[in-house]
């Protein structure tokens, strides 16, 4: 996967969870675009890879949001209290890496394996970023079980469903294209 | 050498960005001390490396110094104890030459007292048997010393010239067996003669019976005997026995102790004696 592709994905990712949130659509404020993209980039191009675009997709996150809490707020997003940059990063980097070793150790390329393999990316990720925030000593009234699960549900069909769009894409079109020239046969 | 290619070392690079990032983190947050987490902890860890480099280094000082630096102290020693030995010496002769000097201010003292011509002298031996109690001094006919001289001290009466010679004269002190000088009670004015027993104690005698002598009085030169001027102590009493009216036996402890005498006075001019003692 080449570079400029994985830090568009990135860039990508983030400009769609900023619209999201922004438009406050029910539900969308569970859903963890760049944790998504990370765990493909992961998936598909190996531990390097994940643990780099973890590292910057989380770190630029953590750079976007600067006043979040550390519990999940009305939109069910977990986010930090204070801006302490680094936190999503490292959260993301470990997760990046673990997916990468994943994928790199077991064939993943069933659509239930990668629907597994994101669904407990973000169970992981949440771990790490929950643990972090105690460590860190932030006020965490409760573990936000049903929020988790709920991001980690989502991810794993967005990341699933993309997948199987970014995968079938190519067969659509020459499908498309041979359907297009018999008819023009016909014609 | 070829740079190792970063996809073989995922895992370095992994712990690297962990690393990093926990670097980061600790940097923004505060510890409970209230300083951030990354200060706090590279001070911990410069704190340490700084303990040791001061353990080290105390070590090696203190192995340097203790043994190393030893090597000429033996030496150092043995100069230090000769030279605290010619110490000891030197301030052995300061104080005795302060001790002298205190009693040439005594005599000098005693001297300006007397208003008669006196000259100083010090005393270089004393007697050669012990039936006679005298000492020697260094001054003799040469300086117009003569027989039967007063000789004085600042604490009060030595003696009397007896052997006068060229540059030296033995004085036959009050406390010899054979000298007698004539004395007062200071208090009651009594009079009466001081006896010398030969041993360091005096016997008065010829008290008249109406004389008042207590223990403590003060006896002082009579000045009758034309030897010693009149007024200088012999010594204070110290036993009164009286027999009758009379005096048996009295006891006078002597105010001079020639043994520890180191310089005395000696009278040139015999004192003018009238009837009554006076001079």
């Amino acid at each position: 996967m080449k570079t400029a592709g994985v830090f568009l994905a990135i860039a990508m990712a983030l400009a769609v969870q900023t619209m999201l949130a922004r438009l406050e659509i029910k539900g969308t404020g569970a859903i963890d675009l760049v944790l998504v993209v990370v765990v493909y980039v992961a998936l598909v191009a190996g531990p390097v890879a994940g643990l780099l675009a973890g590292a910057l997709g989380g770190l630029t996150q953590d750079c976007l949001s600067a006043t979040g809490v550390a519990a999940v707020s009305a939109t069910g997003a977990i986010t930090l209290a204070k801006g302490i940059i680094g936190v999503g990063g490292l959260a993301k980097t470990v997760v990046g890496f673990g997916a990468g070793v994943l994928g790199t150790q077991f064939i993943v390329t069933g659509f239930v394996p990668r629907l597994v393999v994101f669904f407990s990316a973000t169970l992981v990720h949440a771990i790490i970023f929950l643990g972090l925030s105690v460590l860190l000593d932030f006020r965490l009234t409760s573990v936000p079980y049903a929020a988790v699960l709920t991001q980690a549900a989502a991810n794993a069909a967005i990341g699933g469903v993309a997948f199987q769009l970014i995968e079938g894409f190519p067969g659509f079109l020459e499908r498309r294209r041979a359907m297009r020239g018999r008819v023009g046969r016909h014609l | 050498m070829a740079l190792p290619d970063i996809r073989q070392r995922g895992r370095f690079l992994f712990g690297a960005v962990v690393l990093a990032q926990i670097i980061l983190i600790s940097a923004q947050v505060n510890s409970r001390a209230g300083v951030p987490v990354l200060e706090q902890v590279t001070f911990g860890i410069f704190a340490e490396v700084q303990r040791a480099a001061s353990g080290t280094a105390t070590f090696l000082k203190g192995g340097w110094t203790g043994y190393v630096a030893l090597r000429g102290v033996q030496a150092e020693n043995a100069e230090l104890k000769t030279r605290l030995d010619q110490l000891q010496i030197q301030l052995q002769e300061q104080r005795a030459l302060a001790e002298r000097t205190q009693q040439l201010q005594k005599l000098l003292d005693l001297r300006d007292r007397v208003h008669l011509p006196t000259t100083a002298a010090d005393i270089i031996g004393l007697g050669a048997s012990p039936d006679f109690q005298t000492v020697t001094i260094s001054k003799g006919t040469a300086d117009g010393v003569k027989s039967d001289m007063a000789v004085l001290s600042p604490a009060g009466v030595v003696g009397r010239i007896v052997t006068p010679s060229g540059r030296a004269s033995k004085v036959q002190l009050l406390v010899d067996r054979n000298a007698a000088a004539g004395a007062l009670v200071e208090r009651s004015r009594a009079q009466g003669v001081v006896l010398g027993t030969g041993e360091a104690i005096l016997r008065m005698e010829y008290v008249a019976e109406l004389g008042d002598v207590q223990p403590g009085d003060t006896i002082v030169t009579s000045g009758v005997d034309g030897i010693y001027p009149k007024g200088f102590v012999i010594g204070q009493v110290a036993t009164v026995e009286r027999r009758g009216g009379a005096y048996k036996t009295i006891t006078v402890r002597p105010a001079v102790d020639a043994r520890d005498l180191e310089s005395v006075l000696v009278v040139l001019a015999p004192p003018v004696v009238t009837p009554e003692g006076n001079e």
